[in-house]
């Protein structure tokens, strides 16, 4: 049950019967880390946040607790606090013996686990409500609960499953800061998982995306944010056009593109060769509409649908070359208005197309070269 | 077709509606006739039963002469009732521990896991309750009495616990699916052990699953003919087999008299039904069929 | 050394879902191979060991005599019938019912009165209500509608009549939990599509409800298929409803003929698993998933 210094996941791998949910997970995980594994439903990233919780046996792999093999312990024998989506809390209990059932697990003796609990319950400003059942709490009540139960013994990780997705937006909000003041000021090392990529990038140190089992990039809310490792990373952190092309010209990090009856500059991201399949990412924000200044990769549009965002607008705009387009601006825009676009190249990535895009299930998201949704 | 489609929103919608139209249907009388042609042919052999019971003399008359309590008092002489009722809930307590203790972390198992061969598992617990009792009875009989375990309390409960460990296996399972499986998740990320998870966690949980399923049992074994029947000794007899073998070496006894034991086998039953209702709701007596939510 | 292989075992074992929670289930496998998996192969190689003749001698004496071969016949004859009954006339009335009305649970509670009663007081009350001194008999008479009283029971009519007093209300109440367990609003849907009560009854809730009928009737057979009390009480046993577990019975307990009994019962559960299995067979011809009810 004692801090670690590092707790380091070897091609852990889970399958169920024939079919692999998690494939050769290797992660280190330094003490006092907020770590986010960020995937679409499905990923496996509720499947390695069990593996590591022991609630799922491993099919292949192991898990070290500095130099302590743990992936063979029970999971009442890692230490670890884990935070459910549903909250999972004990209905037949108390707020009160819910977090404290953690303590008299341990069998501490009544006085110590008394005052921590109080703690616990101070530290969640659940005073007033201590003594009812979880069915009687809001849904934010029962979260703060969860959380409680999940650190008031200590833990040398504390695992969360999406805790926030029950909860309305106004409520995720608040909660999403609580649990990074909780992460901070108590000193925990967390894992996430979750599928809300904005909750993420603001959480974590690091961020692990995992796609069908494998991971595909694993690095700092910046880097993920702005150099997504793969077309489908980009699609998942928020790059909503994603345009077939095949390279014009390389010249260095710069690659020229043909897509769709354009020719776009944008940063080559990855090996390019010439004339190969790429996949174009830009993000609805990087689409410049009308701007004074930014002449490459102009493209003139019709707007055809418009969403109201507050601050923004949310267009979806078609170019002359009959490309569906999504853009965000604060410009007051109408459909049927002509506008000039524009995106800089710097902010336009080029990944290579892989080989199974014809038969991935995302590729409904790839416009092909007619312009029209596939 | 507007009286279909159109209720005024200001009344509840459409089950009022349907129910207002039944009454005005002819058919709904039928219904209805019928319902209440079978209540009357039942209280008939009920109160016949019990009317016989109390009478003095009836013969090939609406009611008897007159009214005397003195066949139970008889009943109770002649068939030994105190021994039998004393064995009936002998035999049934230790049917209804047992099941529940051999039932509920098979039926466990089999709500939570997923394994290899589970489906032929279920198939085979299954199988005693689809088949008719006389059919493994007979078979089974046989066996406890080549082990020397019939004719007396051993086999009778032995018995009767091959459809009742099933029936239990049914009945828990939907209290336990019932139950998010991330609460014993989260009481094992507590540090609780298995043990723990079972004893602090689940069984508090699944106290009314586990009331329901005893209670069921208790009503099924008191009222288990066959079984006890092929299994049961002269001293092993429960309630049911009495009455049957009183009934069918009529002519020696009074008629009276094993009608006021039918008739003491029936507030039994009736005690237990009562008990019964008040944690189960009259379909789950017959079968595990989820109910509708309204009760 | 054992470190690697170990492990490997574990991963293995682990993708199949395999722990030590399984041992949970052992003692109902125990219990379930000891008490119904073993008597019942026990049984079935005893038949085929009779006290004299070949192996399957038994089962030709079975079927070339015609006292016991008939058997078969009687008890179908009024097993099915009482089974047919029973589910049909259950369909329309809990059509009728399964909406809230007052009384429902009173209803329903009266329903399970003669199941928790069982058939050996069933047989009890129908000999005096029905018999030619009962009230029934009385009535028909004190109206004209018979000039002598009709015999109804220690023959056909006595164990058909039983079978329904405890057969009707058994399948009631499944069919209703089975008709609430279809979401009303299919029908609301359908009827804003159109569609009149008739049309709504048999193009959408009947073909959701066949799967439950098929199971209904299966249940309700399995009981009647193995009337034993009511066919000797209330029946002719030595005639018309000389039922096949009587045979069986009198094999193994009047005649002590424990490989003829077993024989006897091998043949009753085959009958009775063969009509389960056509019935089970045209069930899986309807649509079986869920029916969006709450329940």
């Amino acid at each position: 049950m004692s801090a670690f210094s590092q707790l380091r996941l070897h091609g852990v791998s889970r399958r169920f019967g024939g079919q692999d949910a998690l494939t050769d997970l290797d992660l280190t995980i330094e003490a006092g880390e907020f770590i986010a594994l960020l995937g679409p439903s499905g990923c496996g990233k509720s499947t390695a946040l069990n593996c590591l919780a022991g609630l799922l046996p491993l099919t292949a792999g192991s898990i070290w607790q500095d130099e302590r093999r743990i992936d063979t312990l029970p999971p009442e024998r890692r230490g670890f606090g884990m935070v459910f989506q549903s909250y999972a809390l004990f209905p037949h209990l108390t707020v009160r013996a819910n977090i404290a059932f953690g303590l008299r697990m341990r069998r501490l003796p009544k006085e110590e686990t008394r005052r921590r609990t109080e703690e616990a319950v101070r530290l969640v400003r659940l005073e007033d409500h201590v003594d009812k059942l979880p069915g009687q709490l809001s849904g934010g009540q029962q979260q703060r609960v969860a959380i409680a139960r999940a650190v008031v013994f200590e833990p040398s990780l504390v695992l969360m499953d999406e805790p926030l997705s029950n909860l309305d937006a106004k409520l995720r909000l608040e909660m999403r800061t609580e649990i990074r003041r909780l992460h901070q000021s108590l000193g925990l090392t967390t894992v996430y998982v979750t599928h809300d990529q904005e909750e993420a990038l603001s959480l974590a140190d690091r961020l692990v995306v995992l796609r069908k089992g494998r991971v595909q990039q694993i690095g700092s809310p910046r880097e993920m944010h702005t150099r997504p490792a793969n077309w489908h990373v980009a699609d998942f952190m928020g790059y909503r056009n994603l345009w077939r092309g095949r390279v014009e010209q390389l010249d260095g990090s710069r690659a020229t593109v043909e897509s769709s009856g354009h020719r776009l500059l944008g940063e080559a991201m990855g090996d390019l060769q010439d004339r190969a399949e790429v996949v174009v990412a830009v993000r609805p924000e990087d689409v410049r509409v009308d701007g004074p200044g930014e002449t490459r990769n102009a493209m003139s549009a019709t707007i055809e649908v418009v969403e109201y965002q507050g601050r923004e607008l949310a267009a979806e705009a078609r170019t002359d070359a009959g490309q569906l387009l999504h853009l965000r601006t604060e410009q007051r825009i109408a459909p049927g208005d002509q506008v000039k676009l524009a995106i800089d190249p710097g902010r336009l990535l080029v990944y290579p197309a892989d080989a199974e895009r014809t038969t991935e299930d995302r590729s409904d998201r790839l416009t092909d070269s007619a312009g029209a949704p596939r | 077709m507007a009286t279909i489609t159109q209720a005024p929103p200001a009344r509840p919608p459409v089950p009022t509606d349907r129910r207002r139209r039944v009454v005005a249907r002819p058919a709904a009388w039928i219904v209805w006739g019928v319902v209440i042609f079978f209540f009357l042919n039942l209280l008939g052999v009920v109160a016949s039963v019990l009317v016989s019971s109390f009478g003095r003399r009836w013969f090939d008359t609406w009611l008897p002469d007159g009214y005397t309590t003195s066949w139970y008092g008889r009943a109770w002489e002649e068939f030994a009732l105190l021994q039998v009722i004393v064995v009936t809930l002998e035999v049934s307590v230790l049917v209804v521990g047992l099941s529940l203790l051999i039932g509920v972390p098979a039926a466990y198992v089999l709500a939570r896991r997923s394994f290899p061969g589970k489906r032929l598992i279920f198939l085979v617990f299954l199988l005693p309750i689809l088949m008719p009792p006389i059919t493994y009875g007979i078979p089974l009989a046989t066996v406890l009495y080549k082990f020397g375990l019939a004719g007396n309390m051993s086999g009778v409960v032995l018995a009767n616990l091959v459809p009742s460990v099933p029936f239990v296996i049914l009945t828990m399972t939907p209290f336990i699916e019932q139950i998010d499986p991330r609460i014993e998740s989260a009481a094992r990320m507590c540090g609780a052990g298995l043990r723990t998870v079972f004893l602090r966690v689940l069984t508090p949980l699944l106290v009314p699953g586990i009331l329901a399923s005893a209670i069921l049992v208790l009503v099924r074994t008191v009222g288990m003919f066959e079984l006890t029947f092929l299994t049961a000794g002269p001293d092993s007899q429960t309630l049911v087999v009495a009455l049957y073998y009183s009934m069918s070496a009529s002519g020696i006894r009074a008629q009276q008299s094993v009608d006021a034991m039918a008739v003491i086998y029936t507030s039994m039953m009736l005690v237990l039904l009562v008990v019964a209702l008040r944690y189960v709701n009259p379909t789950q007596l017959v079968a595990q069929v989820k109910e509708d939510p309204e009760h | 050394m054992s470190g690697r292989p170990l492990t490997h075992w574990r991963h293995r074992l682990a993708e199949r879902g395999v722990d030590r929670q399984l041992w949970l289930l052992a003692p109902a496998l125990i219990f379930v191979v000891a008490l119904f998996l073993y008597p019942f192969f026990y049984g079935l190689t005893l038949s085929f060991q009779p006290t004299d003749g070949g192996p399957f001698s038994d089962y030709a004496r079975f079927f070339s005599d015609a006292y016991e071969r008939d058997t078969i016949w009687i008890t179908l004859r009024i097993a099915l019938p009482a089974a047919l009954l029973n589910v049909l006339a259950a369909v329309p009335i809990a059509y009728r019912m399964r909406g809230r009305f007052r009384g429902k649970r009173l209803v329903t509670t009266l329903l399970v009165v003669p199941i928790t009663l069982g058939t050996v007081l069933t047989a009890q009350g129908l000999l005096n209500f029905l018999g030619p001194t009962g009230w029934f008999n009385r009535i028909l008479l004190s109206t004209n509608l018979v000039d002598e009283p009709v015999r109804l029971t220690h023959n056909y009519w006595g164990v058909f009549f039983s079978l329904v007093i405890t057969g009707f209300p058994f399948a009631f109440l499944l069919v209703l939990s089975y008709l609430s367990g279809i979401d009303p609003t299919l029908e609301r849907a359908a009827a804003t599509l159109g569609a009149d009560w008739r049309r709504r009854f048999t193009r959408i809730t009947l073909p959701l409800l066949m799967p439950g009928l098929a199971t209904t009737f299966c249940l309700t057979f399995v009981l009647a298929f193995s009337v034993f009390p009511s066919a000797v009480l209330v029946g002719n046993p030595a005639g018309e409803t000389r039922v096949i577990s009587l045979a069986a019975y009198q094999a193994a307990y009047e005649q002590y003929d424990y490989p003829y009994a077993s024989a006897i019962a091998m043949i009753m559960g085959f009958v009775e698993l063969v009509i389960i299995a056509l019935v089970l067979g045209a069930r899986s011809r309807f649509y079986t998933g869920s029916t969006g009810g709450k329940g």
